[in-house]
């Protein structure tokens, strides 16, 4: 006797994940992150070195640059940046979807150690005397640019001034040791390192000081903005460095999920020309599993990279290696003369061990991946430990509850040509 | 294509010995190639800049030299990619290596201009390539000693080893072959050796699962010829198995690899030689290995018990 409500049971299931996967996939793919060799943007990995010469690089220095470095990604406004310290002296920079990269570089390896010196070079103001987030852009009569920066104390300045009365006060940008005004006023205004050199004919006994440099509008803008970002306590060096524009970016995606398209496409198509029945029940349990792998890779606030899309390619492979097992198996169930129902309930039951010797092996090697890897290889081993794990769900659970549906209604009972099995196959025992 | 056993007349324990020559001569050349000609290593794992340039018309290489001559710049390899040429790779090794930032800005600045869009510039110190291929060394070794320790909880140690062997034999494979054909060895060529290294353990296993089921359900096993024959039942019953597995992975890896672009060309190209590989050690090298390992211990251990009962 048929038992219709098993199979009734199978459609409204069925029904319902094509329900949900459809009313909410184009949400879930919109909220991906992207890794920026998808959607453009750069990583820089700096090497730390101290700024002044005796400075130790230790875990405060370290984290303080990681604050001025994030404090500067706020002024380019990247929705998620990602700083990060590795090792005793290196932080890794990465910023996906920066539109001006150029930029977002500059502004973020420059030291931005404002100094007041005197002629002969000595210090006479630095960063630390400036007020936190004092600096702006400001307009001269003629529409120049110029940039106003604020001090803490007004005596201070008195006093600095008093001192190179009759003289000038030079300003620099990153004074590196060896910097001589001597020399450098010498040189034409383009290649002068110091900003500018403002003659001093009265004590000036104030906190607003304005920078009269020849600055363009940008110019004084990214001056301004570095200012208020704080200056970086070290120096950065870059050792290792990866930018991917955005128009190239997104062409190896869509090559690559149209590739992912084709390659699932056939994987489907030779799944259901060869397992016939079971091969449906596989098409449906492995759509819902790309569906579920984005899903939880989006929990996760993973990014995906491309050789993550790779990984859920490659994934699709491995999910369908569950399905074949059992498969495979309950042929054999057939082949030695047992009935449908006992033949699905053997087979699932010894495939099991084999699915999970061979995924864990597989974890194995994509965590040793994650520990070791780069980005772009993390984005792969994320992606392929994600897809294994899911696969179980899916393949094992999720196809073992459909077929079972059919199954256990009876209606397949003694049909074993739906399984792909030929009746002289069969062992009579 | 069904694989019963009983009316199929495949043997595959009878020719190991081929399959052993092969292999080993496979190895051979594998060897000689690595320490004369090498690997075409790219700049992960060496230094220098590697910019990647994407333009709406036809490029040439001497067009590419041109642009890049006009900020003073001189690559010391171009090549062009694409359908129609439309994309090259410059790379920096000697003269200028490692572009410097300001030289990176300048690039980035010219062909955004030039070009209309902005290429793709990745810079690699000494020290980091140097960091980066050691990182790559050690996560292979690191997998398969965590792959030889599970396996021998799970299993027993002489499948572990013999799963090592075929793993180890088709990670050389794929080195061996990006040898013969000089294709760049990047860092996602590195994750293509460690997938296949899971790829193939998992093909393996499942073949070793079986031969254990087999075995437990053997009443007596004597020597070479029994184990020969439980070893032979189970390689049939997985092929099937083993076969279509191989076939859906290798259209994922074939679209990816015709379909994909240059960006994952080198690790599709290399999957696809893994996965080929893969399916070959574990049908004919680990199986075999295990037969031959393991009859010479039921031997010794035949010997022993004689020697006591004596």
């Amino acid at each position: 006797m048929v038992k219709k409500g098993r199979i009734v049971a199978f459609f409204l299931i069925v029904a319902l994940l094509a329900g949900l996967v459809v009313s909410t996939v184009m949400d879930v793919a919109k909220e991906i992150k992207l890794g920026l060799d998808l959607q453009g943007g750069f990583e820089v990995l700096y090497e730390v070195h101290p700024a002044h010469e005796g400075d130790v690089i230790d875990d405060d220095v370290l984290k303080s640059t990681v604050t001025a470095l994030n404090q500067r990604i706020n002024v380019i406004g990247v929705s998620e940046p990602n700083v990060s310290i590795e090792g005793d002296s290196r932080i890794r920079v990465q910023l996906a979807g920066v539109e001006d990269q150029q930029t977002a570089r500059e502004l973020l390896s420059t030291e931005a150690q404002l100094s007041f010196r005197d002629v002969n070079d000595n210090l006479m103001l630095d960063g630390a005397d400036l007020r936190q987030g004092g600096a702006s852009v400001t307009f001269s009569e003629a529409n120049q640019p110029w940039v106003g920066v604020t001090l803490n104390s007004a005596s201070q300045f008195a006093e600095v001034t008093r001192q190179v009365l009759n003289s000038q006060l030079v300003i620099w940008m990153d004074y590196e040791e060896g910097d001589s005004f001597m020399e450098e006023r010498l040189k034409p205004e383009s290649e002068q390192k110091f900003i500018s050199a403002p003659s001093v004919d009265q004590v000036l006994n104030t906190t607003n000081v304005v920078i009269r440099g020849t600055f363009t509008l940008e110019e004084a803008q990214f001056l301004a903005d570095v200012l208020n970002a704080g200056s970086l306590p070290v120096k950065l060096e870059e050792v290792y460095s990866n930018s991917v524009g955005a128009a190239l970016g997104e062409k190896a995606m869509e090559m690559t999920i149209y590739a992912g398209f084709i390659g699932v496409a056939l994987i489907f198509l030779y799944m259901l020309i060869y397992y016939r029945f079971m091969g449906i029940i596989a098409v449906i349990t492995l759509s819902f599993y790309i569906y579920l792998v984005l899903v939880i890779f989006n929990w996760m606030n993973a990014v995906l990279t491309l050789p993550g899309i790779a990984a859920l390619i490659l994934g699709v492979g491995m999910a369908v290696d569950a399905n074949i097992i059992t498969y495979e198996r309950i042929k054999d169930e057939l082949r030695t003369g047992k009935t449908t129902m006992s033949a699905f309930k053997a087979g699932s039951r010894r495939s099991l061990s084999t699915i999970l010797d061979a995924n864990i092996t597989t974890i194995l090697a994509a965590a040793v991946l994650f520990y070791f890897g780069t980005m772009a290889v993390q984005g792969f081993a994320v992606m392929l430990i994600v897809s294994i794990l899911t696969s179980f769900i899916t393949a094992v659970y999720g196809s073992r509850l459909l077929l079972g549906l059919w199954v256990n209604s009876r209606i397949l009972n003694k049909k074993p040509r739906m399984f792909g099995v030929k009746e002289s196959e069969i062992n009579e025992l | 294509m069904n694989f019963n056993y009983g009316d199929s007349k495949l043997d595959f324990v009878k020719h190991r010995k081929k399959f052993f020559i092969f292999s080993g001569l496979l190895v051979i050349i594998g060897a000689i190639l690595l320490s004369t000609v090498g690997l075409n290593l790219g700049i992960d794992f060496e230094s220098g800049t590697k910019v990647e340039l994407l333009s709406n018309e036809s490029l040439t290489a001497e067009r590419v030299y041109e642009e890049f001559a006009k900020i003073g710049l001189t690559p010391d390899n171009v090549l062009l990619a694409g359908d129609r040429s439309e994309m090259a790779y410059a790379t920096f090794i000697d003269g200028e290596g490692v572009l410097s930032q300001a030289e990176i800005l300048q690039v980035q600045r010219h062909f955004n201009a030039s070009f209309g869009v902005e290429p793709n510039i990745s810079t690699v110190t000494p020290t980091i390539g140097r960091e980066l291929a050691r990182n790559a060394f050690y996560s292979v070794i690191f997998a398969a000693i965590g792959i030889v320790i599970y396996v021998t909880i799970r299993f027993e140690l002489l499948y572990g080893v013999a799963a090592i062997v075929a793993l180890l034999h088709d990670a050389f494979f794929i080195i061996t072959i990006f040898s013969i054909t000089q294709m760049e060895v990047n860092l996602p060529f590195i994750a293509a050796v460690l997938t296949i290294v899971g790829y193939s353990i998992n093909d393996t296993i499942v073949t070793f699962d079986r031969i254990r089921e087999n075995l437990s359900y053997e009443k007596k096993v004597r020597g070479f010829e029994d184990l020969a024959r439980v070893v032979n039942k189970s390689l049939i019953q997985t092929l099937a198995r083993s076969i279509n597995t191989v076939l859906t992975v290798v259209f994922a890896a074939a679209a990816l690899l015709i379909f994909g672009g240059e960006a994952i060309r080198t690790f599709a190209f290399a999957l696809l030689v893994g996965l080929v590989a893969g399916t070959y050690s574990s049908l004919f090298i680990a199986a075999q290995l295990w037969l031959v390992w393991k009859s010479k211990s039921l031997q010794k251990r035949r010997f022993k018990t004689a020697e006591n009962e004596a």
